[in-house]
């Protein structure tokens, strides 16, 4: 197997991967980001089944606090910002893990890790919140279902951040090497995964949850 | 295995290039684009620009965009030949969804109406 | 410190059950101790219990599928037994306690725990072989799937001997399903073991989806792949797409359970229609997860023992595709009763007719295959056949469902009862045992003995008629499903009638174990020589039985539709094999023990998380997340097999088919 460091990634530069099969079976460099891609969908399903949820039960307050009395758009548009520009961040350090640049790597993903902690942080703030002023989960139905959706995509940022942190260890210790180079970008697949999720989030939730009735 | 990169026919933006520079310019682009779309849809849904009950679609519209900004600048998701089998996965996953989303929606909206108590009463325990 | 486990959990006021669980125990302590004494356990651990080979874990997940198929037969066998007896007066010999974990237990085994495994055995089994490839794409992770799987059926055995088990039904609908319903253990143990089994589903659709996409031998594009393995790649995309909404569903259930969340209560807000929409949005799709791959089975066995390629090759991949997608749009029918009225129940009539199409056109297809062939009468043509006298019936009685109108009659009556079980024995079941005799040659080296393989398809199909055709009838009559007191005495005959159908089938199993226990005996008289005991058509049959650890010498060349057909066919001809290959040594995957280790801590966690053990939860989830980082550190992932060990091989294979060559060109 030649160096790989041009051909990772979904596409592989220039190959015909139209289904004809003609040259056999595909390399792990494409064969392993596809397979995590279809995991990555699989969890797009599990989402939509949450936002099926929440938007059956976004009415039902039980006679308790409703989305357009909860939410606070400012901490909303801070959390975006922090996961926005830790996907963009990430994507750096696809850039120079690619080119074997050990100190630019851990930097970038460093960065990554931080802006994602900041959105947990804030997160967390806001849901303690909430359950102080007795706006917790088993208030009612839509509270039920508003944490549990959010609370999902939280779950999946903190195992991210578990992956993240995993990653850069091994970096570290073993470099650059093309089993590596193949999960971080499967993790990246899925940080980038988790912010498409989170704009679902925060228009639905958030911004159509507080429009003026 | 591995193809002379000089085969390649169409490049869109995001497919990955030798060239640091066309790589990091992708995402700046991605970033760029996103910002702009997520400040627009803050804005509409905090002014009255567009009329009122088209604010809720005008916000899905660009949220769908912001994710497509997403599939395309930072996953790199094209219409590039090497790239048919990612799109016919993330087709599939889209109808699965929609069905499941739009599905159960219409389901539910149809059970509760149905539910033949009258819409004070239901708001205490379910919901209109 | 021990949560909600106390000794009380063991049921010593249940005979039956505790009878049971020491019958249980003692013989898992016998089976331990033999393999001890026999000095195993060093075979078993690496040559299956760590093995990544696909042809290895298929045959696990077929002996987990045949043992709970013991379980899930001796609750239906309880079942009928007790229906035949509890009768106007009599009140049977089950208290509605018992009976309702039975048939809850019934249900979830059975689906969750035997036919998931068979089928994604068999895909596992032959999939990869039938590509031309050396294995699926992620050998570690379909390890790990395996023994989540087992994990799952461990934890639902478990409740046997510790606590109780769900009484809500195989689908623990809310709000009995709920804590102020169901305060026991009993839905805890049933969502917990679908949830890690989930899991492990999951992960095979990710597997199967990948390798049938991204792996295939050089020169297999899409439309040349067997229809086995088209119905393995819409079974698992229906897989991917559907166990998500599974996993989501059961964990708000859980949420509700464990801290009180409204999703699904009756107080709060909560919807519990929205349950009933969430499951069966899964719990559509499941069905045909079984039944696509069931179809490729089918179609394999037609094409084999009629001698001639499959009709209409298009028209089946087209057709596997369309159900693939409108299983999606269908779930409706489920629940045409809810209150959904009469515009969303139509559209969903409809949808449920419009997919009798597409299978429609499989029957037509298996027909015409047989049509103009020379049919060898052999085991999996009798199932081939009994399944298009069966599954039509049952595919009627469904398109009879799907009539909103009739289906308020019917809606949950034994009616219901005997078709689904119809279309799921004459549908899946059948296929199973086809599959099970067709590719048990090539698994281990000598086929089953024929006359008890007749013997136990007789048994199913006249067991199978005499047990669920008067289900039929009652049905109409007004019995609804899972009653435990019958209290109209004209039903009894009916009943009595079911219970010796149900004892026929009994017997069919019990024919099951002794025909394998005779052939293992007997194998020498059957040795499978060649590898290609039945004449076969697909690349599987290219290889010595059983194939070596690596499948291949070298990746087959794929010129056309049945690839080894063709193949096979010019060797007849010119009288020799292909010129030989340039070998290489082979780089593959090395044995693991994370499966079985990460499916413990599952197993620990899940145990926990039932009985309330926070602290043993919580140990639990580090050791899986432990063993999974120690995993990933490993530097070595792969060892080579020498030249000269896949020359050696090789070249025993030519010869031995040089020589089968010459006897066929001899007697030509």
């Amino acid at each position: 197997m030649t160096t790989e460091a041009a051909t990772i990634g979904l596409t592989h530069g220039g190959s015909e991967d139209t289904g004809l099969g003609h040259r056999g079976p595909e390399s792990k460099s494409i064969v392993v980001p596809y397979g995590f891609w279809l995991f990555v969908l699989s969890d797009m399903v599990l989402f939509s089944a949450l936002f099926a949820t929440y938007a059956t039960l976004a009415h039902a307050t039980d006679g308790g606090p409703a989305s357009n009395q909860l939410f606070d758009r400012n901490l909303v548009a801070i959390e975006t910002m922090a996961l926005l520009v830790s996907s963009f961040v990430c994507g750096l350090a696809i850039i120079t893990a690619k080119r074997a640049n050990m100190l630019w790597t851990q930097v970038w993903l460093l960065v990554t890790g931080l802006l994602g902690a900041v959105f947990l942080f804030i997160e967390l703030y806001e849901f303690g919140k909430m359950i102080g002023e007795g706006a917790g989960p088993q208030r009612s139905a839509f509270l039920s279902s508003f944490f549990t959706l959010v609370g999902c995509h939280g779950a999946h940022v903190t195992a991210g951040l578990l992956w993240l942190g995993t990653m850069m260890a091994q970096i570290w210790a073993k470099g650059f090497q093309q089993h590596i180079l193949r999960r971080l970008l499967c993790f990246s697949i899925f940080w980038h995964a988790l912010d498409i999720i989170w704009v679902a989030i925060f228009t639905i939730v958030y911004l159509i949850g507080t429009l003026p009735a | 295995m591995t193809e002379d990169e000089t085969d390649l026919i169409d490049v869109a933006p995001g497919a990955p290039h030798n060239n640091i520079m066309s790589e990091v310019t992708a995402y700046i682009i991605g970033l760029a684009l996103a910002l702009i779309l997520t400040g627009v849809s803050f804005w509409v849904a905090s002014t009255s620009v567009l009329w009122g009950p088209g604010v809720a679609v005008g916000l899905v519209v660009l949220a769908i965009a912001q994710m497509g900004v997403h599939l395309v600048f930072f996953l790199h998701i094209t219409s590039g030949p090497d790239n048919t089998n990612n799109v016919l996965a993330l087709a599939f996953g889209v109808l699965i969804v929609f069905l499941v989303m739009v599905g159960t929606i219409w389901i539910m909206a149809h059970m509760n109406a149905n539910m033949g108590v009258s819409p004070e009463l239901m708001n205490l325990q379910m919901q209109h | 410190m021990f949560g909600k486990l106390t000794w009380d959990a063991i049921p010593f006021h249940e005979p039956i059950a505790l009878i049971t669980s020491l019958v249980v125990l003692l013989a898992i302590g016998g089976i331990v101790a033999w393999v001890t004494v026999k000095r195993w356990w060093p075979y078993l651990w690496n040559e299956y219990i760590t093995s990544t080979d696909h042809k290895r874990i298929g045959v696990m997940y077929i002996v987990l599928a045949l043992v709970m198929l013991v379980r899930g037969f001796a609750d239906a066998i309880m079942m009928r037994a007790h229906q035949a007896l509890a009768v106007g007066a009599s009140q049977g010999y089950l208290p509605p306690e018992h009976y309702n974990q039975i048939f809850t237990a019934h249900g979830t085994i059975m689906i969750f725990f035997v036919a998931m495994p068979f089928v994604i055995g068999f895909m596992n089994f032959v999939v990869p072989l039938q590509l031309g490839v050396r294995d699926v794409a992620f050998p570690t992770m379909n390890n790990v799937s395996f023994w989540l799987n087992a994990s799952g059926a461990l934890l639902v055995n478990l409740s046997l001997f510790l606590g109780e088990f769900a009484r809500t039904g195989w689908l623990a609908f809310p709000p009995l399903s709920e804590k102020a319903f169901s305060p026991g253990v009993g839905v805890d143990y049933y969502l917990v073991a679908l949830q890690v089994s989930g899991v492990g589903t999951t992960l095979t659709a990710v597997n199967f989806v990948t390798t049938i996409l991204k792996t295939r031998a050089p020169g297999m594009s899409y439309l040349r792949m067997p229809v086995f393995c088209w119905t393995s790649l819409a079974s698992n995309l229906i897989m991917l797409a559907a166990f998500p909404v599974l996993t989501a569903t059961l964990a708000m259930l859980m949420l509700d359970r464990y801290l009180g969340f409204h999703f699904f209560t009756n107080d709060g807000g909560g919807n519990s229609m929205l349950y009933m929409n969430l499951i069966w949005v899964w719990g559509h799709p499941e069905v045909y997860i079984l039944v696509l791959p069931a179809f490729g089975i089918y179609s394999e066995v037609a094409a084999t023992f009629s001698g001639k390629p499959l009709f209409g090759y298009r028209s089946m991949v087209f057709a596997t595709l369309a159900i693939c997608i409108i299983s999606y749009c269908v779930w409706l029918h489920h629940f045409f009763t809810m209150g959904a009225g009469a515009d969303v129940n139509a559209i969903f009539g409809i949808a449920s007719m419009v997919i009798g199409i597409p299978t429609g056109v499989k029957i037509y297809n298996w027909l015409f295959t047989m049509y103009g062939g020379r049919v060898r009468f052999n085991v999996p043509i009798y199932y081939l056949i009994g399944f298009m006298l069966t599954f039509v019936i049952g595919g009627l009685t469904g398109v009879l469902l799907a009539i909103p109108p009739v289906d308020f009659v019917v809606h949950n009556s034994l009616f219901l009862v005997a078709h689904f079980h119809q279309v799921i024995i004459g549908g899946v079941v059948f296929a199973l045992m086809a599959g099970y005799t067709y590719w048990f040659p090539k698994a281990f080296g000598f086929t089953l003995d024929e006359r008890l393989g007749k013997a136990v398809f007789w048994c199913w199909f006249i067991g199978f008629h005499l047990a669920f055709m008067p289900l039929y009838v009652l049905g109409f009559w007004g019995a609804t499903r899972r009653l435990q007191h019958i209290s109209d005495p004209s039903w009894a005959p009916w009943l009595h009638v079911a219970f010796v159908g149900a004892a026929i089938i009994g017997l069919g199993i019990v024919l099951t174990v002794v025909q394998l226990l005779y052939s293992i005996k007997t194998r020498d008289q059957r040795r499978d020589v060649t590898g290609d005991p039945w004449d076969g058509r697909t690349l599987e049959w290219l290889t010595l039985s059983p194939p070596p650890h690596y499948n291949f010498a070298v990746l087959p060349d794929v010129h056309g539709e049945e690839a080894y057909w063709t193949r096979k066919q010019t060797a007849i001809k010119q009288d020799q094999l292909i010129k030989e290959p340039d070998y290489q040594p082979i780089e593959m995957p090395v044995n693991t023990p994370t499966g079985v280790i990460v499916a413990f801590f599952a197993s620990v966690c899940g145990f926990a998380v039932i009985w309330y053990i926070w602290w043993l939860a919580i140990l639990g989830l580090i050791g899986a997340f432990a063993i999974f980082v120690w995993y990933a550190w490993r530097d070595e992932h792969e060892h080579i097999i020498p030249v000269e060990e896949v020359r050696k091989n090789a070249r025993e294979r030519r010869r031995i088919r040089m020589e089968h060559l010459h006897k066929l060109s001899q007697s030509t």
